[in-house]
């Protein structure tokens, strides 16, 4: 049937509708950040013994752990919310990537972060 | 005697930022949807955004002076989009997934009666110069306004406003063509595009 022809801003508004993420993303992009405090944690652990004696190392742990720090209470603060909220994900049934493409995407991020973090050469 | 200061802002930062986390995901999403085509590179893309949004939140708020993060995070994600195109040679490895799309976000109705025509509008914003697809993302997925968008683009208002024109008028050749190979078949997207470029729809000042 023929309705009224929209106005076009209405039909791109139609097309380009917005789209709710799948709710694993939410979980894989608070993991990463979780992981990233973890790791960070434990790389201050092997500094504290090895390297902590000279000064001129200290920033790279304290930046570690001023990142680690705010992303633990940054997560701490979203999962709260999201506890709250419950879900919202439109999308949620669908074929998403699967645990292992995303567990291995997330221990490469953290790799790549943390070297960027402390450093390393 | 500052550490407990510190302590306290560095909180206040984490509580923006998981709010600016929540306020826009789906933005940050629905841009990278719209703008790769693709789910999987979507999700890689919205992640890293955020990481990069995390590693420079602070100085972000900064420099903002208090006026909203959206059009810098979508910035990020433009940049990353580049990134991956440049890295990779390549653009969208398909068309945007109308299925998907169309299916999760329309009636059963709709679908019945406008899937074709939202396809074909889809279809042509796809074949758009990228700062132009980029513009009418941010404009009507995201609902961005002009001020916005110039910012996330890195371009002034009026060259924004009239990317967005240019972006309409294009699409409207774009749909044209489509719809006389498919010897005037649901014939409304182009009407629509006439219609509302002769409204002065999303046009620069004249």
């Amino acid at each position: 049937m023929s309705e009224a022809v929209p106005n076009f801003e209405g039909l791109l508004r139609e097309a380009l509708a917005p789209v709710e993420p799948p709710e694993d993303l939410v979980e894989r992009v608070e993991s990463t950040l979780t992981s990233i405090t973890e790791m960070a944690a434990d790389e201050l652990e092997a500094w504290e013994l090895s390297a902590m004696r000279d000064p001129r190392n200290w920033a790279r742990p304290a930046a570690a752990l001023l990142v680690g720090t705010t992303a633990g209470a940054a997560l701490v603060l979203l999962r709260a919310r999201r506890r709250g909220a419950g879900s919202t994900g439109v999308l949620g049934g669908a074929p998403w990537p699967s645990v292992t493409r995303s567990a291995e995407r997330t221990v490469r991020d953290l790799g790549r972060e943390t070297r960027r973090l402390l450093g390393d050469r | 005697m500052s550490e407990h200061a510190s302590k306290k802002s560095k909180a206040q930062l984490d509580a923006e930022f998981s709010e600016l986390y929540r306020a826009h995901l789906r933005d940050v999403y629905s841009y990278a949807y719209y703008r790769v085509g693709d789910h999987h590179d979507a999700e890689d893309l919205t992640e890293q955004t955020f990481l990069q949004a995390y590693r420079h939140f602070e100085r972000a708020q900064r420099e903002s002076h208090g006026r909203p993060l959206r059009p810098w995070l979508i910035r990020i994600a433009h940049n990353l989009a580049a990134n991956l195109y440049r890295d990779r040679s390549r653009k969208p490895a398909s068309s945007i997934d109308e299925t998907t799309t169309v299916a999760a976000l329309h009636t059963t109705e709709q679908l019945v009666e406008g899937r074709e025509e939202l396809a074909r509008v889809l279809e042509g914003v796809r074949r758009l110069p990228d700062d132009r697809r980029e513009a009418l993302i941010m404009r009507f997925a995201l609902g961005m306004d002009n001020r916005e968008i110039a910012r996330a683009l890195g371009r002034s208002d009026g060259a924004t406003k009239v990317l967005i024109h240019r972006a309409i008028k294009q699409l409207e050749g774009l749909i044209g063509e489509g719809e006389a190979s498919s010897n005037g078949r649901a014939p409304h997207a182009a009407a629509a595009v006439k219609e509302a470029a002769q409204a002065g729809g999303g046009g620069p000042d004249e």
